[in-house]
């Protein structure tokens, strides 16, 4: 391999600009450091290249997805489950699908903004249940990064005081929407917990960025960073700075070490010429996603680290997870012949059902949350979804054209999110024989759920029908059986992938310490899903942030005092 | 602009589109069908022959029909729009014209008919055989599940139209300055309030 060695070293390099990346990227700089970002994807800027506000009849495809935008054409994420030119393999009997985003931002350009802090069970699983694996650290230890992101980042809320689902700094939450208050009186009678739901879209000005103008068209990116992207909020700031320098299109392939088992830097492909690079740093901060910053180590091999860069322990790849998922949508007689009424709302749920049962009086450990979705949004394609599944059960002509209208609007649904755990079937590696586009070898993915799983996943299935029929509908699709896993969704579809570099305080059983600081090599860090030793059923991002805001204080306190 | 031109950069815009979402290349595209359709000018279908078209025409209105309220699946550009998607989902063509060339061979073997020269009494009594997924015979699975998706095809190219979306009423995709949530008329249909 050639190296350019470039004069420069910067203090810190890190690989990704996603939550992890962003936000290691926002934190260095404001503590002084000179830092350079590898971004494996395209430039993207919201407030030029968001289709906000865009009526689907403005594109001949009418919002439909397409290969590169799964999400349909006017979502904001660059990337999806098959990219061109970088595979990845199953193997047999292994259902697994990876999302990669492409872009500046990463997939903080496609999530739900639902920001979700893990409670204080969720980071000590096996000391309540005897599954899985505790954390080294405890809430209390992450409770002051999540705070700051709270002030920084904005987060609307409701303080709760539930034992597993901390208050936050919240901003006041939306109203709900008149269907979501139909969901609520449900869940009460059914003695499920129903609140406001938890996004970092802002309510209120926060920080220089504008409220939201409630077009509830988060996904296809805010023009007017109402909502939370590494781009606009952390990456921006960084680049403010001047201490940052973002190269886009950067695909890493190795990070470099020197004979003392030091990291270097990291040498990367320019997709752009396609010629191979590399940047010389103190640190590397690796964040390219959990299942990517895997893959980097593993392919990082050396005499020093003949399987891989930090594997010592051998667990690269291992304890990954992905959040359990399924989901339930119902007719709802009442909705009929809606009274026309502007509730686009946020871009996303107002309500939601975290979870709220003891595992004690259940078959399963773990639990899930509930998502709402549901009511009238603008037409577009795939416009209600086969009429012929509503009560008139098909039709054509003048009466079909007015049950279209009637229907409208009528139907609510839920989505379970819940928590899978770590098993030994479920791990990744690289693949032998497959190489991408340049060369780098890719990984090769191994998935079982376990009974818990599937459990749970009935669980919600029955919860999803009960909360149906509680409101008077009827659910669109009949129960799946235990022949379809009881309708759960494969693996990486939910688009949650956690662990691959978890952390611990024993060196033999994990990748890094409880700084997320690699136990053989000591000026590396991942600020990733990769650290993450179990799930929750959270979705991960505020946690992403929070343990990238508190690694990356922790780097820039041990440069200062020359520990790095 | 000359249609020969509407027709080129129709053609262009999924490709201009494939890596990233390129608005001004679509947006273009669309406008210039539009205006096509607008002026009256005749569209020149890409991918049905000339029989097909006229058959897909006469189908998106027999679905979604002129009324009081809007214009029919036509004067909304639903025929334009299925154009499009066929070439631009490669999963669509063979179902969506395989499925009229079924319409047409059923016509045959009941009236010896295609289904544009059938009567509207013979087109009605065929359509009645599909329409009710639940009520229709083992025997026209095919047409019920042809059916199925092109209704479906036709409400996505009618309902996303400006034409239907006024139609539905529906509100929004704008700024809202503040949320208030939704009002009470809204609140009262679904026997719901805010609790204030």
């Amino acid at each position: 391999m050639t190296f350019f060695p470039q004069a420069k070293v910067y203090d810190v390099c890190v690989v990704g600009s996603g939550a992890g990346g962003g936000m290691a990227a926002y934190a260095l700089t404001q503590a002084g450091a000179d830092v350079m970002v590898l971004e494996a994807g395209a430039p993207w800027d919201n407030s030029k290249d968001s289709a906000m506000l865009t009526w689907p009849y403005e594109s001949p495809r009418r919002g439909k997805s397409t290969k590169e935008r799964p999400f349909g054409e006017f979502d904001a994420c660059i990337g999806g489950w098959e990219i061109e030119g970088e595979p990845f393999t199953r193997a047999p009997g292994t259902e697994f699908s990876w999302w990669r985003a492409r872009m500046v931002g990463g997939r903080t350009n496609h999530w739900g903004r639902i920001s979700l802090r893990f409670g204080p069970y969720d980071f000590k699983r096996k000391s309540r249940d005897g599954l899985g694996d505790d954390w080294p650290i405890s809430y209390e230890d992450v409770a002051p990064y999540y705070d700051k992101i709270d002030r920084l980042i904005g987060i609307f809320g409701s303080k709760e005081n539930l034992p597993n689902e901390p208050n936050g700094v919240f901003l006041p939450p939306p109203k709900p929407r008149c269907h979501e208050l139909l969901v609520k009186q449900a869940a009460d009678k059914l003695r499920i917990t129903c609140i406001p739901s938890r996004l970092s879209i802002l309510t209120r000005p926060l920080n220089g960025r504008a409220a939201c103008h409630y077009c509830g068209q988060c996904n296809r990116g805010c023009k007017v960073n109402a909502n939370f992207t590494s781009t606009n909020v952390l990456i921006a700031p960084a680049l403010a700075t001047g201490k940052l320098t973002l190269l886009t299109n950067a695909m890493a392939r190795e990070v470099t070490v020197d004979k003392s088992g030091r990291a270097t830097g990291v040498a990367y492909v320019d997709k752009t010429t396609g010629t191979d690079q590399h940047v010389r740093a103190k640190v590397v901060v690796v964040a390219a996603s959990a299942l990517e910053s895997a893959r980097l180590l593993l392919n990082s091999k050396s005499a020093g680290f003949p399987n891989g860069l930090a594997n010592a322990s051998g667990t690269v790849g291992k304890y990954i997870t992905d959040t359990t998922g399924t989901d339930v949508g119902g007719f709802i007689p009442k909705m009929v012949d809606r009274v026309p009424h502007n509730h686009d709302g946020v871009g996303g749920m107002h309500l939601y059902m975290p979870w709220w049962l003891d595992n004690k009086q259940l078959d399963f450990p773990r639990g899930y949350h509930v998502e709402v979705w549901g009511g009238a949004h603008t037409p577009s394609y795939g416009f209600m979804g086969g009429i012929h599944r509503y009560p008139p059960g098909g039709g054509y002509g003048k009466q079909l054209k007015e049950d279209y209208r009637r229907y409208y609007g009528a139907t609510i649904g839920f989505s379970g999110r819940g928590e899978m755990i770590p098993n030994d079937d479920s791990y990744c590696e690289i693949d032998p024989r497959t190489v991408d586009r340049w060369g780098i070898p890719v990984l090769r993915f191994h998935w079982k759920w376990s009974d818990h799983e599937y459990k749970q996943v009935k669980h919600m299935q029955e919860t999803f029908r009960a909360l149906i029929a509680e409101m008077g509908g009827q659910a669109s699709s009949p129960m799946p059986g235990a022949e379809r896993g009881y309708g759960i969704a494969a693996g990486g579809t939910i688009i949650h992938e956690l662990g691959g570099t978890r952390m611990g305080d024993d060196a033999k059983t994990s990748v890094l310490n409880r700084w997320c600081q690699a136990h053989d090599c000591k000026n590396l860090f991942v600020t990733d899903g990769g650290p993450f030793v179990s799930q929750a059923d959270k979705n991960p991002t505020w946690t992403i942030l929070a343990l990238s805001l508190r690694t990356s204080e922790y780097i820039a306190d041990q440069m200062k005092k020359g520990a790095l | 602009m000359q249609r020969r031109d509407a027709v080129q950069v129709l053609a262009v815009a999924p490709l201009a589109a494939a890596f990233r979402w390129a608005p001004e290349s679509v947006r273009e595209a669309s406008a210039l069908a539009r205006t096509a359709v607008a002026r009256g000018a005749p569209y020149e279908p890409k991918h049905f022959t000339a029989h097909e078209w006229e058959t897909v025409r006469l189908l998106v209105d027999l679905i979604i029909p002129k009324d009081e309220r809007s214009g029919s699946a036509t004067d909304a550009g639903v025929p334009e729009f299925i154009d499009f998607m066929v070439g631009d989902d490669a999963d669509l063509e063979t179902p969506i014209r395989g499925g009229l060339a079924w319409l047409d061979h059923e016509c045959d073997n009941r009236y010896g008919k295609t289904l544009v020269a059938s009567s509207d009494t013979d087109r009605t009594a065929l359509l009645d055989d599909i329409a009710w997924p639940k009520k229709a015979k083992r025997e026209h699975s095919a047409g019920v599940a042809f059916f199925n998706s092109f209704r479906d095809l036709t409400a996505s190219g009618f309902f996303s139209s400006r034409l239907g979306v006024q139609d539905l009423r529906y509100i929004g995709n704008t700024f809202v300055s503040e949320w208030k949530g939704c009002p009470p008329e809204a609140l009262a249909k679904l026997g719901v309030t805010y609790g204030e």
